[in-house]
């Protein structure tokens, strides 16, 4: 019984990982209707851009204000010279830029600041805390910053107009124009939001997982299982699909013998299917109603 | 009486292939303008015309100002509102989501929530499903939020497509009576589409007759719904 709860627990806490690269893909989603698989590589871009401040002398926090704003600002630029031009493109062709902005940050990342793995710093220290100790400090201070970033982001959606022009602009971009949304702004806006929690993700992530140009692939496809599983339509969805996929990899590797070490990253990709077989709008996800 | 909405030598098209060649047509302000016409008659590609939704050519004016060349979010911003046919609600937002965004372009949140309370009381359906998805509403309630959404942009011009089109004849009497108010109280001029000829001439202060992309009639509503030759001879009936 307390192995069970404390893998729930470890579980938990690599979850927020997952919880955090979840909120960056939904908030990509929402924003613009697409899946942006260069999310992780994305994230770890920005968490080098911070790891360089850091080795100039930049204190911390100030080093993780200017890393979310310049990570808005590359958001959009992105936004407006590679993705405009497919805007009405087929999705095939959203997913090959996609991969494209992958492979090109990866190799710039590994160019710039080569492929060695680098320590990055925690705000929070790394006392451990709890029985037993299997939290760290870190990881607490990791659920906290994303929890605000998630009331934000819901308060955002929720009570500004601005959000529902973005919610507008992404579920039927022509009747969004007729309202006299500026639908390619919507677009950019979300896309330099998206980006900043990426950033926000990946300075968290890193003290785990250390810096290197590969540290994300592998949280980006649990990434993926968490935001798909709490339904692509709300941030709390994200979160806790996150959470949840931390969980279930956890248990799984410690309980089902068959798994262990090596097969985990089967679970994300049964976690997706599984989801779109049964519920396909997710936990939280609400389900389009279609009048017969 | 001056022309709000001058149009002339209107073409456009979807890729190679022509719909309208070569329309003239005003609206006069204030008042209800209706352009009739069948099936395929271009009467849609009209006011997706207005709002540069499609490849256009030819002078378009508003109040005097050109409005050609301009994105279809900045024509709206000018003050026109279009109810597409299908009528175009976000589906997955609630109705009082829908009336918000249809005044997002605007900066005076007091004139907004008076707006939103008149609107509610010309559709009281709407208030009582103001938290519902959109997507849940029967035909006749889209339509009347649609409309709702128009008017919460507190247009000076609103083209309105095929109102009547899916809805029971009561709910589009009901609807008709609506837009006759709308006409008397709000001073809205608007651009009328329809197949239903006798209920758009019964609203009417003037009609235009498109077929195959050309108006072949023009004259006060008045003249149509009254000359039996004139109805017989264009409309069939």
């Amino acid at each position: 019984m307390e192995l069970l709860l404390q893998q729930i627990l470890a579980g938990l806490a690599t979850g927020t990982i997952y919880a955090c690269i979840a909120l960056a893909i939904v908030m990509t989603y929402l924003a613009i209707g697409h899946l942006n698989f260069a999310q992780g590589e994305m994230a770890m871009f920005s968490t080098f851009v911070a790891w360089q401040l850091i080795q100039w002398g930049v204190p911390y926090w100030i080093t993780f204000l200017a890393t979310i704003s310049l990570s808005f600002l590359g958001g959009v630029l992105i936004e407006r010279v590679v993705l405009r031009p497919i805007h009405n493109a087929p999705v095939l062709s959203h997913v090959a830029v996609f991969i494209g902005l992958l492979a090109i940050l990866n190799s710039l990342a590994g160019f710039i600041w080569n492929f060695s793995v680098k320590p990055f710093p925690t705000p929070f220290g790394t006392a451990a805390l709890g029985e037993g100790g299997f939290v760290s400090a870190h990881q607490v201070g990791m659920i906290a910053v994303t929890l605000v970033v998630l009331a934000f982001l819901y308060a955002f959606f929720r009570f500004t107009r601005i959000g529902l022009a973005m919610r507008a602009a992404a579920a039927d971009p022509v009747s969004a124009r007729l309202v006299g949304i500026r639908v390619d702004w919507m677009m950019a806006l979300g896309w330099g939001m998206a980006s900043s929690i990426g950033a926000i993700a990946g300075m968290m992530i890193a003290p785990i997982v250390f810096l290197e140009p590969n540290m994300m692939l592998g949280v980006l496809l649990y990434g993926f299982a968490g935001a798909v599983l709490g339904g692509l339509a709300s941030p709390l969805g994200a979160v806790c699909g996150g959470l949840i996929v931390g969980v279930i990899e956890n248990l799984a590797g410690t309980f089902i013998p068959v798994i262990g070490g090596e097969l985990k990253f089967t679970i994300a990709l049964v976690v997706i299917v599984a989801v779109l077989l049964m519920k396909p709008q997710g936990l939280f996800g609400r389900p389009v109603l279609h009048r017969v | 009486m001056t022309a709000l909405l001058e149009v002339e030598e209107l073409r456009a098209g979807y890729g190679a292939t022509q719909v309208l060649h070569g329309l003239s047509f005003s609206v006069v302000e204030g008042g209800v303008t209706t352009l009739l016409g069948g099936n395929g008659a271009g009467k849609t590609t009209t006011l997706r015309a207005l709002c540069g939704m499609v490849a256009r050519s030819g002078a378009i004016r508003m109040a005097g100002r050109s409005i050609a060349s301009l994105s279809t979010e900045d024509i709206a911003r000018l003050g026109v509102a279009h109810v597409p046919d299908g009528r175009g609600t976000f589906s997955r937002l609630t109705v009082e989501e829908n009336l918000q965004l249809g005044a997002i372009s605007r900066r005076d949140p007091q004139g907004i929530a008076s707006d939103m309370r008149r609107i509610y009381g010309y559709f009281p359906i709407l208030e009582r499903r103001s938290s519902q998805q959109a997507g849940m509403l029967s035909g006749g309630e889209q339509q009347m939020l649609a409309v709702g959404r128009a008017l919460m942009l507190r247009p000076k011009l609103m083209l309105l497509d095929e109102p009547s089109f899916g809805l029971a004849p009561r709910v589009v009497r009901e609807l008709f009576a609506i837009l006759a108010a709308l006409k008397a109280n709000e001073g809205v001029s608007i651009l009328l589409v329809e197949q239903n000829a006798s209920i758009a001439l019964d609203l009417a202060d003037h009609a235009y007759l498109l077929e195959t992309g050309r108006i072949v009639f023009s004259g006060p509503a008045r003249d149509i719904r009254e000359d039996e030759k004139i109805r017989r001879s264009y409309l069939g009936y």
